[in-house]
């Protein structure tokens, strides 16, 4: 017998699409309707069959490597906790409360997307609006160093680019869309206009549209690649739209200058208002990073890179940042929650984690749980754990439950964790 | 069992004015000394302590979508203002915007016990929910910002009053919400334009409505739900110098209405010379004095560093251009907005002086105490936990006059201040922290210490000092549990989350769920939290 | 020695599809083991489309499937994965975000 489940929300970008028709028959994902490509995967791949936990490699009881996890913590004197962007704010908020109890560092995968970003919006301000607001209002769109075609499929759909909003009756037609990569992509096919910016030139090109924008005229020929008639044109439009947005992504925040690029980048949207109305909207990845922005922001008063070490919270990007911590090898443990920086990180980075005891929480089998000393196959929010994630504009979304897995979800797993520590 | 015995109670609400009565509680309620059973009992000897009721905050920013923009907005802000974990107690940080548990402990160590949520957009209660489970201690509720709402506007717009009524209680439930909060109703929308509003009779761009429309319907349906709190309005021009005049004109669009409206200082300015305004509050505090339906909450402005958030969204890019600080916006969807700007309020500073000065003088005007409450707006003209420094100026002319002979010369013309003498008791100060606000809020056993109140209670040494005296109570009680002793939060239980469930025609759904899906980003199913319970949630009954 | 060249990694559709399949599957490891290359700069080296090419940064060295991919010249692309994390490096800039793109690479026929 099957049973179909309607208004399913997807975890697995930031658009945390709702509109997915499920199908489930038993105790398995029979059909998926609706998910794009990348995200389909998150349901109908998702294996729910329940796992024991391994202590170095070996299935023990969930009591055994309860306690294993707990005295790994009890004698670290530096224990990292990473992660939790594909996790739900109800786990977010256990391990935060773990990193208090332990004086850990806390970290989560901000540090490697949109870190920057935050920064950025602490130093200069951002004007932004609900995905919503684009899809009604927005005439003028703009992607600035990211692809949505290939990270986030469905977004030109159901918000940028073609749906049909109250102020956008004809849809495509009522958007001119801009994009600026280094390179084409699947993106700048379906764009109007293509501005291919040098690699690392970003921040030029945001300082010369910022000046043009303030009436300076510029004597160049090109800036950082582009023709300055092309950003004379771009300024115009901006200046002259009803409402405009600028979507952006790792295109600014992992090339040379990183916040700065984006500074510049929400300083010019900023600076837009006084002409037209204009929004920035950061392209969050995985699909509850910023959940765990919010979750670690109400818990400590900062968004990522938390450090509980002196017994309050501290924040400490490029200090008590994941990368830095490991590359200087100073966590003298980790538990890594929901994420897998055995794949995602520079190596040197990384190869920390197989000299200390690591301790993974993750539903599925990822390269960090391979070299780690303890792991939890945990329920998957959205699947067979209910809780609530983040879309990228912040708006949250329930996760309902889908499956009766009979697997523990993170939050459980975390609170044993915090009952046994001492 | 609990005995506070022997204390100068005040307790306005039961009449009680620095009287010598023993408090008896048992289950976290007052019970009838009758009742009394000193057998085990735990006895608190408060002979000559001063016993108030918690203290009830009408309005304040402590959760949700826009204050954790702000903390993250502002890492400057909480650097120098951290606590460290202790034991159980969860660590914190945050001056004007403190996180989550801070939040809970500094409100209980100054013997507040309930505390409201000033502006939720129901698009993401779900996030104040989230962060009300995290506030310990305190009992809370939030207000649901409607002034903007795209259906509001077309049922207004298509005479549909019924239909107005019928969503706007269906929307309280789903966003498990406590009363219909208004901010700058129209302008908001506008502003998604580049435009606002300056008149109550201007036009709301697309809907053909005005914000005058929009305050008599929602007044209205307020009272046929027969909701515990009054509609509260944050209207037009705040901090504009037609903002006295529009405020007065607000009030006599709403007479016989019931209306409770905030942060009445930053409304209430006239035109003055070179950009500085005046201070309009003899004329709102005579229209406060004669319309018997409404009350107000001042928002009175400390000097120091501030926050200002408000879903008032051209307010913010405005006060963005006049003061140079970082500016944060967003616009939400088919609902409200809102931006971000730090601020730093001088003495020196003529303006940020007239605004000290206007809500000095509506404390002072306003004859009535049940009807002006304490709130600096909290984060917007001053962080809650100055409090008792607030207290303080109201009960110590002395000390009010040094002030504000050290502001700016400018602000300090024409002024009414130095004449006005009147000094708060102790009694109306717990008018205006306890009793009045939990009766306008229609919390009934908040606010007093009759049988059947809740065992909130915070019990104070009298000292010369009031600041000294109101910022570390000897004891307090929620709920009959000792949460905080001299200024030290001891013990954390969670709090509850009041929210009020009207009825509604069901039919409603049906025409809600069409707009959804033409305008909303969210699925209906996904937007209402209706059968979705929150931590320790309470339904207060509609009248 | 080889070519001096820029860097950029990033995501792909594949690679997030080859994800959900597990990053020890075959299609995780097809589609981040490879390298995206301008078409002239690949002649220009001499690498034959599916050739291996070495690619060397101050962080450590990869030998990848090379194919041809729309790229100004003197821009390479490898797909976030194992092989992108070698040649990429742990200075964050005081941020916490690696230079993921923008990194100086020599290429080379392997």
């Amino acid at each position: 017998m099957s049973t179909t489940i309607e208004h399913v929300a997807c975890t697995f970008c930031g658009c945390v699409c709702d509109d997915i028709v499920v199908e489930i028959e038993g105790s398995r994902i029979a059909g998926v309707r609706r998910a794009c490509a990348v995200g389909r995967g998150v349901l109908d791949e998702y294996d729910p069959e329940v796992r024991r936990p391994t202590l170095r490699g070996r299935e023990v009881e969930w009591e055994a490597a309860i306690e294993a996890a707990a005295s790994i913590l009890d004698r670290a004197d530096s224990p990292l906790i990473y992660g939790l962007s594909s996790s739900a704010v109800e786990a977010q908020r256990k391990a935060v409360e773990l990193a208090d109890r332990l004086g850990a560092v806390i970290d989560t995968t901000s540090s490697v997307c949109h870190g920057p970003t935050g920064l950025a919006m602490q130093a200069v301000g951002e004007a932004t609006c609900t995905l919503g607001e684009v899809r009604d209002r927005a005439d003028l769109i703009v992607f600035w160093g990211c692809n949505p075609a290939a990270s986030h499929p469905r977004h030109f759909g159901r918000f940028s680019l073609t749906p049909k909003g109250t102020h956008t009756p004809n849809g495509r037609k009522d958007r001119t869309v801009f994009v600026v990569d280094v390179r084409p992509t699947g993106s700048s096919k379906q764009a109007d206009h293509f501005l291919q910016v040098d690699v690392g030139a970003d921040y030029e090109v945001l300082t010369a549209l910022r000046s043009l924008v303030k009436g300076n005229d510029l004597a160049h020929g090109s800036i950082g690649g582009i023709p300055v008639s092309q950003l004379k044109d771009l300024v115009e439009r901006m200046k002259a739209c009803r409402y405009g947005v600028v979507f952006m992504g790792m295109g600014l925040t992992m090339s040379r200058g990183r916040h700065l690029n984006v500074g510049e980048l929400f300083s010019l949207v900023t600076e837009l208002n006084d002409y037209a109305r204009f929004s920035v909207i950061p392209m969050r990845g995985h699909g509850n990073v910023a959940g765990a922005d919010q979750v670690l922001t109400w818990s400590t008063g900062y968004p990522f890179a938390v450090s509980f070490a002196r017994g309050y919270p501290q924040y400490g990007p490029g200090e008590f940042t994941a990368v830095d911590v490991l590359a200087r090898g100073e966590a003298d443990a980790a538990l890594i929650i929901a994420s897998d920086p055995a794949a995602h990180f520079p190596r040197r980075a990384a190869e920390h984690l197989e000299r200390i005891p690591t301790i993974v929480l993750d539903p599925s089998e990822s390269l960090t749980a391979g070299i780690a000393q303890v792991v939890f196959p945990t329920a998957s929010y959205g699947l067979d754990a209910a809780g609530t994630a983040y879309r990228m504009d912040n708006v949250p979304i329930p996760l309902r439950r889908l499956l009766t897995s009979g697997r523990p979800t993170d939050e459980e797993v975390l609170d044993r964790i915090i009952e046994a520590v001492k | 069992m609990l005995g506070v015995l022997g204390g100068r109670v005040y307790d306005p609400r039961n009449g009680s004015d620095g009287e010598t009565r023993d408090i008896w509680v048992k289950d976290g309620r007052v019970v009838s000394p009758e009742e009394a059973d000193r057998q085990g009992a735990e006895i608190v000897d408060a002979t000559g302590l001063v016993v108030m009721p918690g203290g009830v905050d009408i309005h304040s920013h402590i959760v949700g979508a826009k204050v954790n923009a702000a903390r993250k907005f502002r890492p400057e802000d909480h650097r120098g203002a951290e606590r460290a974990r202790a034991g159980a107690f969860r660590s914190g940080s945050g001056h004007t915007v403190p996180s989550t548990h801070l939040t809970g402990y500094l409100y209980a160590e100054m013997g507040y016990t309930t505390v409201m949520e000033a502006a939720t957009a129901p698009l993401v209660a779900r996030h104040a929910h989230e962060e009300m489970a995290d506030v310990p201690i305190i009992d809370k509720a939030t207000f649901i910002t409607m002034g903007n709402n795209h259906f509001l506007m077309k049922c207004i717009r298509d005479g549909r009053h019924e239909m107005a009524r019928d969503y706007v209680a269906w929307l309280l439930r789903a966003s498990k919400g406590y009363a219909i909060k208004i901010v700058n109703p129209g302008g908001v929308e506008n502003w998604k334009w580049g435009s606002n509003v300056g008149e109550l009779d201007d036009e709301v761009i697309g809907f053909g409505v005005t914000p005058r429309q929009i305050l008599e319907t929602l007044a209205q349906i307020s009272g046929e739900l027969g909701l515990p709190h009054p509609p509260h309005i944050h209207g037009i021009n705040l901090g504009r110098s037609s903002s006295a005049r529009t405020s007065i004109e607000t009030m006599a669009a709403l007479d016989g209405l019931r209306a409770h409206f905030c942060h009445i200082q930053f409304l209430s300015y006239g035109k003055g010379k070179g950009g500085v305004h005046t201070s309009e509050a003899v004329a709102i505090a005579e229209a406060v004095n004669a319309h018997p339906d409404l009350t107000v909450d001042v928002g009175q402005l400390v000097f120091g560093s501030a926050t200002t958030m408000t879903s008032d969204g051209p307010l913010q890019h405005s006060l963005h251009r006049t003061t140079g600080s970082k500016w944060m916006n967003v616009d939400v969807e088919g609902e409200t907005g809102g931006g971000i700007v730090p601020v730093f309020y001088k003495r020196t500073n003529p303006i940020n002086a007239v605004m000290w000065r206007t809500g000095m003088e509506l404390f002072l005007l306003i004859k009535d105490p049940w009807k002006v409450f304490l709130t600096t707006d909290h984060p917007n003209a001053g962080c809650f936990t100055s409090y008792p420094h607030v207290i303080k100026l109201l009960m110590d002319r002395d000390y009010r006059a040094e002030v504000f002979e050290g502001i700016h010369a400018r602000a300090r013309e024409g002024s009414v201040l130095h004449d006005l003498e009147r000094e708060y008791s102790l009694y109306e100060i717990a008018v205006i922290t306890r009793a009045g606000p939990a009766r306008a809020l229609g919390l009934k056993n908040k606010g007093h210490l009759g049988v059947g109140a809740d065992a909130d209670i915070a019990i104070y040494q009298e000292m010369d000092d009031k600041a000294e005296m109101f910022a570390r109570p000897r004891y307090v009680f929620k709920g009959g549990t000792l949460v905080a002793r001299d200024g030290t939060v001891v013990a954390d239980p969670p709090g509850r989350t009041f929210y009020v469930a009207p009825s509604y025609d069901p039919g409603v759904e049906k025409d809600i769920r069409r707009h959804f899906e033409a305008t909303y980003t969210v699925s209906f199913e996904n937007y209402s939290m209706l059968s979705q319970p929150v931590t320790h949630e309470e339904v207060i009954a509609c009248g | 020695m080889g070519e001096p060249l820029t860097l950029i990694t990033g995501r792909t559709r594949e690679q997030a599809i080859g994800m959900h399949k597990g990053k020890t599957s075959p299609e995780y490891r097809q589609a981040t083991a490879r390298v995206e290359m301008n078409a002239d700069d690949m002649a220009h080296l001499g690498i034959q489309e599916g050739g291996i090419v070495r690619l060397r940064t101050a962080a450590g060295e990869v030998d990848l499937s090379a194919q041809a991919g729309t790229l100004p010249r003197g821009l390479v692309f490898v797909p976030l994965g194992a092989s992108a994390n070698l040649l990429v490096g742990t200075e964050t800039q005081g941020t916490g975000m690696p230079s993921f793109k923008g990194v100086p690479v020599t290429a080379e026929p392997a």
